[in-house]
């Protein structure tokens, strides 16, 4: 009798475990809330971009776009916890559910966005690929590099880019693959390969780091668009809009001239959409499930896109990025925030 | 009738356990069913696609480390089938180099040499308590530190060793090598032959012959004196440093070194000590006997003890092959380009299609593992006692 009556508890648990698994899934942003902190995918460490500094505390203008959806969710830019990927596990570590959002130069592209079920929210950097060789190899274009070894970072459009650069222009190479950019600096330094190729930002942040940056050129040719962006997983669009207006509300306070050091002055401005986007103006943010005073603490916690910009990666900084493209529309770049209203 | 028949599956022990078994076997079937549908559901309303439509699309990228010709407009299943075989080239060659180790290593911590003893024992205790992936990174940048390209360091003049491999001449076969070819295939099966005639020999007339001098010289000669015949129809083809790299000839990677040395350093540790034990599971009395006959030692240890210990050593022989096999996975951590690493990896993150290229590599595991078992236990019977002494 035991048996069978065992047999009939495995069957009650078969049904369970199945039910189990069929149990729809809740909306990230209940389960963000629920939880009391974000789970944010980064970089395993890329200078500027998303890294942790010597106190440990992560930074770059990736992990900022993750601080401005805490300080919109919680009221509160560090309730963060940033989850290190490398670029080939990056998209199964979001669709596990390991992350809430990933942001971490990552570049959108149509296949991204569509089979591999993300959703891309915006770009908070425009980007293309480069390549960086040694001075002394006395290399001075792309179109030279005939073979060639590449150190190249595998499951990144950048690899592909590759492959098709090279064949296009009718050059062969032999690819170095690395994980991530620390082997790949380390492999490039230590002659491995000849060139390192990934997007043009990450080469100025990897040379940043090199015990002698002048020794290093970046190539005049960019070989691609590399627009690159925070991305959440397809099929949740109140979390996606709550992510896209986070950095929507970093890019509009640039446009508006608010910033963290006036941003309680600016609660007193005439202009109704400054009203609006702090909050002033009530019901923009129960639009998106959060309280009003949601970009207020961006802005006030995080600051606007281009403070974020100049801390990390801007030209006072080691990486000394321009604002290039990087700049808002109206000063001659292509950044560019739909209308807060 | 009806009554008496449930009956019997009820009270009769055998019948009863046959039912049990289908109905457990059924649901675990039914189990199997309803995550595979569940799976697909969840996949659909996250917007992932599925399915293997993938494995026809191109890879988009360049695989360097190949045993086959591949660019990045191949598809997908092609870049399967250059990891298997960058897997399997690495599963034998650490296989057969940890095997050769092994042995020594084992051989070694019996000898009756103090120094070379306690070397042995230092080496298979260090090897074997330091996790192989640190060991693989270790030899990888031991390798890195090589001389960078343009100063490679020339070995006759023929090889160059540098941080970015061991570069030789490739042979180039021109026609009629094919002929020196096959005379070497058939002076080993002729060897064979001759072996099994000369030992049959031994046993009649208790002459002995130097089998092992006579079947070299067979198999070293043979293809040589057709080579000249066949008017020297092998060139080689010389690496030569020429811009960037070297151009011509043939390349070792470090990637590939790294992985050698790292898992069959490793394994050997292991393997040692089952060689170890199985020497010593044969009985003293089996070597006292064969040296009051007078039998010199290289021959106690080749015929008499070696033969007794394999059967020991065999099984525990083959867990190693099989965890070096699986152990060639960490493979990504250098960038060798293995099965886990491109399949695996690259076009996983390429095409989201994680559930079915794990399943496929797991198959290809699971396939690669059961030959090599498979194989083993062949071997390991044919060691086994056979009782017609
Ligand atoms: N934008 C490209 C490349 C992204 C990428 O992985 N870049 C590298 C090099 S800049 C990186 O971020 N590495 C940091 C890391 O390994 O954590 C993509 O999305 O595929």
């Amino acid at each position: 009798m035991t048996k069978i009556k065992s047999l009939f508890i495995s069957l009650l648990l078969t049904l369970g475990v199945s039910t189990a698994i069929a149990g729809s899934h809740g909306s990230t942003h209940d389960l963000v809330k629920d939880r009391g902190k974000l789970m944010c995918g980064s970089n395993t460490g890329l200078a500027g971009f998303g890294a942790p500094n010597d106190a440990g505390v992560w930074e770059g203008i990736d992990v900022d776009v993750c601080r401005a959806v805490a300080a919109a969710v919680f009221g509160d830019a560090s309730k963060v916890e940033y989850v290190p990927t490398t670029s080939k596990v990056r998209f199964t570590v979001l669709q596990s559910g390991e992350i809430d959002m990933l942001s971490r130069n990552t570049t959108w592209t149509l296949s991204r966005d569509v089979d591999l079920g993300l959703e891309f929210v915006g770009v908070n950097y425009y980007d293309g690929q480069g390549f960086m060789v040694s001075k002394d190899l006395g290399v001075s274009s792309a179109m030279e590099l005939d073979g060639a070894s590449v150190c190249i970072q595998v499951g990144t459009t950048t690899e592909m880019n590759l492959a098709d650069f090279f064949k296009a222009n009718g050059m062969s190479y032999e690819s170095v693959p690395v994980e991530t950019n620390s082997e790949a600096d380390a492999a490039y330094l230590a002659g491995r390969c000849d060139i390192y190729t990934t997007d043009a930002s990450g080469l100025y942040a990897s040379r940043a780091g090199y015990p002698d940056p002048s020794a290093h050129v970046v190539l005049p040719e960019i070989i691609s668009k590399e627009p690159l962006g925070p991305a959440v997983r397809h099929g949740d669009s109140e979390w996606a809009d709550i992510v896209r207006w986070s950095l929507n509300a970093m890019i509009i306070g640039e446009e508006l001239g608010i910033n963290s050091g006036n941003v309680d002055e600016m609660k007193g401005s005439n202009n109704p959409e400054v009203l609006r986007l702090l909050g002033v103006d009530a019901g923009y943010g129960a639009m998106l499930g959060l309280s009003d005073d949601w970009a207020y603490n961006i802005l006030s916690q995080v600051g606007n896109y281009s403070e974020s910009f100049e801390k990390h990666i801007g030209p006072n900084t080691p990486i000394n990025i321009q604002r290039g493209l990087n700049a808002l529309y109206k000063d001659g770049g292509i950044l560019y925030a739909p209308p807060f209203r | 009738m009806q009554t008496s028949l449930i009956r019997k599956i009820i009270f009769d022990e055998k019948s009863r356990s046959l039912l049990v078994q289908t109905l457990v076997i059924g649901l675990f079937a039914l189990f199997i069913y309803l995550i595979a549908q569940q799976t697909a559901y969840n996949l659909e309303k996250r917007g992932i696609s599925s399915g293997f439509d993938f494995l026809n699309i191109s890879a988009g990228y360049d695989i360097s480390i190949r045993l086959i010709p591949f660019t990045s407009e191949d598809t997908h299943l092609r870049a399967y089938f250059v990891g298997l075989l960058n897997t399997l080239m690495i599963a034998v060659c650490g296989c057969i180099l940890a095997t050769i180790l092994g042995f020594l290593v084992g051989i070694i911590r019996l000898s009756s040499n103090w120094l070379f003893r306690n070397i042995a024992y230092v080496y298979v205790e260090f090897t074997r308590n330091v996790p192989v992936l640190l060991q693989i990174i270790l030899y990888y940048s031991i390798l890195l530190n090589l001389p960078k390209i343009k100063q490679a360091f020339p070995i006759f003049n023929t090889f160059y060793l540098s941080n970015r491999g061991l570069f030789s001449p490739s042979p180039i076969f021109k026609e009629g090598f094919s002929i020196v070819f096959y005379s070497l295939i058939i002076a080993i099966i002729f060897t064979i032959f001759l072996k099994r005639f000369l030992k049959s020999k031994q046993e009649q007339t208790g002459n002995q012959y130097p089998i092992f001098f006579i079947n070299s010289a067979i198999i070293i000669f043979t293809p040589i004196l057709f080579y000249y015949i066949m008017g020297s129809p092998l060139e080689f083809d010389h690496p030569v440093l020429k811009g960037f790299n070297f151009k011509g000839g043939m390349v070792i990677r470090p990637e590939f070194l790294g992985m050698l040395f790292g898992l069959s350093i490793y394994t050997a540790a292991f393997i040692s000590e089952t060689v170890r034990s199985g020497i010593i599971s044969v009985s003293k009395g089996q070597r006292e006997a064969s040296q009051s006959l007078g039998l010199k030692s290289s021959f106690i240890m080749r015929l008499i003890i070696i033969p007794q210990a394999l059967r020991v050593i065999i099984p525990p022989l083959t867990s190693q092959y099989l965890n070096l096999t699986k152990n060639s996975s960490l493979g990504i951590a250098i960038g060798y380009a293995d099965l886990v690493h491109g399949f695996g990896g690259i076009s996983l993150n390429q095409t989201g299609r994680a559930i079915e290229i794990m399943l496929i590599v797991m198959l290809t595991y699971l396939s690669i593992s059961l030959i090599i078992s498979l194989s083993m236990n062949i071997y390991n019977k044919s060691v086994q006692f056979k009782g017609n002494a």
